[in-house]
């Protein structure tokens, strides 16, 4: 499989530098952070992992899945019920990408081979995450059970074992190492996914996000591409969703529910559509003004529903293409340094006035 | 005349009815290996339709179609891409947010592996002119280079039977000459249906004709004929009456 | 045989309620493809009006048939002028436009209100129906939902502002060239819209909760009945209504009402699925 990596490209610096961040944060971490921010950390790689699922299905596959809570949540109840029973967290961790994803064919086959529509898309997707939502809440009573594991319910399972050393069921892993595995997973991720869209894969379903139509004439099952990708996307929020649960022990019938659905459009529109990074740094962002606005005293008006609300209005309004790309646009028509050859040409043609050809 | 050569693609009985109204009435069509048609006819005559229907963006509401003796009829339409048939739509169907190069990629990716994949590419950029425009974004190219764009796509896939829909609405002269090079080279290894307003165009590369009007093939023959048939005249000039 | 009667009777009273709520989302949606996530606040603020309204001394037929949805439509249309135009024919971008607005309406109904606020009973009383005893208001619902419907239907089709709101729709262009306004008309509709849905949220202000956060009970079903419904406005809503309202009421009946929104919402999608247009996608576009 060739990857084309131009190494002149402005892509290939700005994947660098990612990187480079990314690697920097890894490695000092633990020194860095004391135990509790250390935990929050955790929480903030989960949700970038799930900004990144639906960054990757909604921005480079056109796919608007408003449900992709359910696959978020199917992992970390997939974890939860998996290492309550097996008692070892290795396969139970696999659970949390395979259940989702092999969910998620089942669903894409569903919708992709019934040619249902962007909007219907939409609608189904939410109604399956809100379905979940309504049935984990109804099954509190006893005999809701798999294997040793208790649903438990509107109530939440918890004292969930954290991730152990691999084949070791009683040497659980410290807060340092459970935040050495979630950046590690990331990392991977991202990079996994990035080579993936860089792959004839990753191009066509950027393609047929272009127009499928012309994309079907080339002679590509579009329908087998997006579920594919659909089920790609939801292998990568289960593991996100496992690794929710790895920080907190606990988890809840709200993982389903509309807040959370909700919100991961918001981190992928405010960080920007069509890039990786953008979302993840959205969700950052947002998460960190809703504990912000948590420990404010002045909350009496301005609650947080007003914020976010105001926030969305505002993004929504003034800058459409979301902060990555914005910043991006701004970055290059104020800082040359920025731009890459092929865009420095361009401007420079531009400035001199067009009248060639 | 009759062709001696197996027909490439048929129609049986091609009928599309859109509610109350039939597009397509009953139409039997043959297409011989190598033949360069083009379907023409006054506004509403059906052609455009009768022609989706080839490219199953409708599926017909009763009758066949017909590729190499294989009815395509019910095929998906990445299926029948897969048999060779090439298309280009009326408003270029190209993908706007990617670049030249990247386009005809996608389609030389289908037939060729990685490396091979790239010397296609750069074969039919050379082969259109449009290396110069290689790494430009599509949606932001004018009107003509985009159906260039479209033309290289289809081109690329080699395909024995190309659809062609108004492949020189919005060119300049110029572009319209090296078209009409182009698919006069083009019919040296492939079939070709061209649906077309432009006359000039259609005299300088058809050979047979066939006229739609009302849903039905009118005439069938060559150029020269048509154009001095009186029905074709009247039909065109509205004196037909509706039957 | 009141079982036989009372089934019957809480079936009807499902469909009204869930057709009333999707009347004004109907209009929006099937008349200008508008996806209005702040529907549910819609009905949420006219819920607020009824009861503040009330609570105020204000007879309660005057609230929730009058205040309220005028109350709505002004802020529909408000919503319409400030935000929502700049999104039309952007499917995505109305949606997250109009989400951002529910949660504005949230937080702003919370600011001033806070959490909880004292209800509104439903008037008329009941009365008995062989061994059970019937709310009088349900009935009212079911007969004021026909009315509604057969309201709109009529409007829509046999005055003149209704075909020109139905031409507006289905060729603005035209509209235009015939010296009509098509900003004028989506602002009119988007109002007509909201103001029906606040009527709605005003007459079932008795009989739910009164919440600031109500209006995501609402929204999911309200909305998978208009898309299920498909293009026909009015028919499809009517039609989807009935099928899932009957379902919903009758496996409520036998098990929870979160079990009949589960199958509510498991009906809808096999729907989909098998009409992937909606149940009236084939049979008109963008009409009634």
């Amino acid at each position: 499989m060739k990857i084309s990596l131009d190494l002149k490209s402005w892509n290939t610096h700005g994947l660098i530098f990612v990187g480079v961040l990314m690697l920097a944060l890894l490695l000092a971490g633990p020194e860095v952070f004391d135990l509790f921010v250390l935990l929050k950390v955790i929480l903030f790689i989960s949700t970038a992992m799930l900004a990144l699922s639906m960054a990757f299905i909604w921005g480079f596959g056109g796919i608007l899945c408003f449900g992709q809570s359910a696959f978020f949540g199917l992992g970390a109840y997939a974890y939860a019920i998996g290492v309550i029973n097996i008692g070892e967290s290795t396969v139970p961790i696999l659970l949390s990408v395979l259940i989702p994803a092999g969910f998620a064919i089942l669903l894409g086959y569903f919708m992709f081979y019934g040619r249902l529509s962007d909007i219907y898309l939409a609608v189904v997707t939410l109604a399956v995450t809100l379905i979940f939502y309504a049935f984990i809440r109804s099954t509190s009573g006893e005999e809701y059970v798999i294997g040793n594991a208790r649903l438990m319910g509107f109530n939440g399972i918890s004292s969930i074992p954290v991730f152990n050393w691999p084949g070791f069921p009683n040497s659980p892993l410290w807060p340092d190492d459970i935040f050495y595995v979630a950046m590690t997973l990331l990392i991977l991720v991202y990079f996994s996914l990035r080579i993936l869209l860089r792959s004839h894969f990753g191009r066509v379903i950027v393609a047929i996000r272009e127009n499928e139509t012309r994309a079907e004439y080339l002679g590509y099952d579009v329908r087998f591409y997006k579920m594919i990708a659909f089920s790609i996307g939801a292998g990568v929020a289960g593991l996100a969703g496992c690794l929710f649960v790895s920080f907190n022990n606990f988890i809840n019938p709200d993982v389903f529910a509309l807040g959370l659905a909700a919100q991961i459009i918001m981190w992928v529109l405010i960080g920007g559509v069509g890039t990786l990074v953008g979302p993840m740094l959205g969700s950052l962002a947002l998460q960190m003004l809703y504990n912000w606005l948590g420990t404010q005293s002045f909350v009496s008006f301005l609650n947080t529903y007003l914020v976010f609300g105001a926030i969305i209005i505002f993004f929504v309004l003034a800058v459409p293409q979301g902060l990555q790309p914005t910043a991006r646009l701004l970055a290059l028509r104020f800082l040359p340094f920025t731009r890459s050859p092929e865009e420095a040409e361009e401007a420079a043609r531009a400035r001199q006035g067009s009248g060639d050809d | 005349m009759t062709d001696a050569r197996p027909p490439i693609l048929e129609t049986r009985g091609l009928t599309m009815r859109f509610g109350g109204v039939v597009a397509v009435d009953n139409v039997d069509f043959s297409l011989a290996e190598g033949e360069l048609r083009c379907l023409i006819g006054p506004n509403g005559a059906g052609k455009t339709t009768f022609f989706r229907c080839l490219t199953h963006q409708y599926k017909p509401t009763a009758g066949h179609v017909i590729y190499r003796g294989d009815d395509i009829t019910g095929s998906h339409t990445h299926q029948i891409a897969r048999r060779g048939i090439g298309i280009k739509t009326q408003v270029p169907s190209v993908f706007d947010g990617l670049n030249v190069h990247e386009n005809i990629w996608l389609s030389a990716r289908r037939h060729h592996k990685d490396r091979d994949a790239d010397k296609a590419v750069d074969q039919i950029l050379e082969r259109l002119s449009l290396g110069h425009l290689a790494k430009k974004v599509v949606g932001q190219l004018a009107h003509g280079e985009r159906q260039g764009v479209e033309l290289g796509i289809v081109l690329t896939g080699d395909p024995e039977l190309i659809l062609l829909d108004e492949p020189t609405a919005g060119m300049t002269h110029e572009e319209v000459s090296r078209t009409t090079e182009m698919i006069r080279e083009i019919n040296r290894t492939a079939s070709l249906i061209v649906v077309e307003h432009d006359m000039q165009f259609i005299k300088a590369i058809a050979n047979k004709v066939t006229v739609f009007n009302q849903g039905t093939i009118l005439v069938e023959d060559t150029m020269e004929n048509v154009l001095k048939n009186q029905e074709v005249r009247d039909v065109y000039l509205g004196k037909r009456e509706v039957a | 045989m009141d079982t036989v009667a009372l089934l019957i009777i809480e079936v009807l009273n499902g469909i009204s309620s869930l057709a009333l709520t999707c009347a004004g989302l109907a209009i929006i949606f099937g008349m200008m493809r508008v996806i209005n996530f702040a529907h549910g606040e819609f009905m949420m603020l006219g819920g607020y009006t009824t009861v503040v309204a009330t609570n105020a001394g204000v007879n309660i037929w005057i609230s929730m048939l009058i205040l309220s949805p005028l109350v709505v439509g002004i802020i529909g249309i408000l919503s319409e002028r400030l935000l929502i135009r700049f999104f039309y024919g952007r499917l995505v971008d109305t949606l997250i436009a109009t989400w951002g607005l529910s949660l504005l309406l949230i937080g702003i109904v919370t600011a001033i209100f806070g959490n909880y606020i004292t209800g509104v009973s439903a008037p008329l009383g009941n009365f008995a129906l062989g061994q059970y005893q019937l709310s009088v208001y349900r009935l009212v619902l079911i007969g004021l939902a026909v009315l509604l419907f057969v309201g709109i239907y009529l409007v829509f089709t046999r005055t003149r502002l209704g075909l020109i709101a139905r031409g507006t729709m289905q060729n603005p262009d035209q509209a235009a060239a015939l010296g009509i306004s098509p900003p004028r008309v989506y602002m009119i509709t988007f109002g007509i819209g909201a103001a029906l849905t606040g009527l709605a949220g005003g007459l079932l202000a008795p009989i739910s909760q009164i919440i600031p956060t109500v209006g995501f009970t609402y929204v999911a079903q309200a909305f998978i009945t208009v898309i299920t419904g498909g293009t026909g406005a009015v028919t499809g809503t009517i039609i989807a209504s009935g099928i899932f309202g009957t379902v919903r009421q009758l496996v409520t009946y036998e098990t929870t009402p979160i079990i009949g929104g589960v199958v509510l919402l498991i009906v809808a999608v096999v729907v989909l699925r098998l009409l992937p247009q909606g149940i009236t996608g084939k049979i008109f576009r963008r009409s009634l």
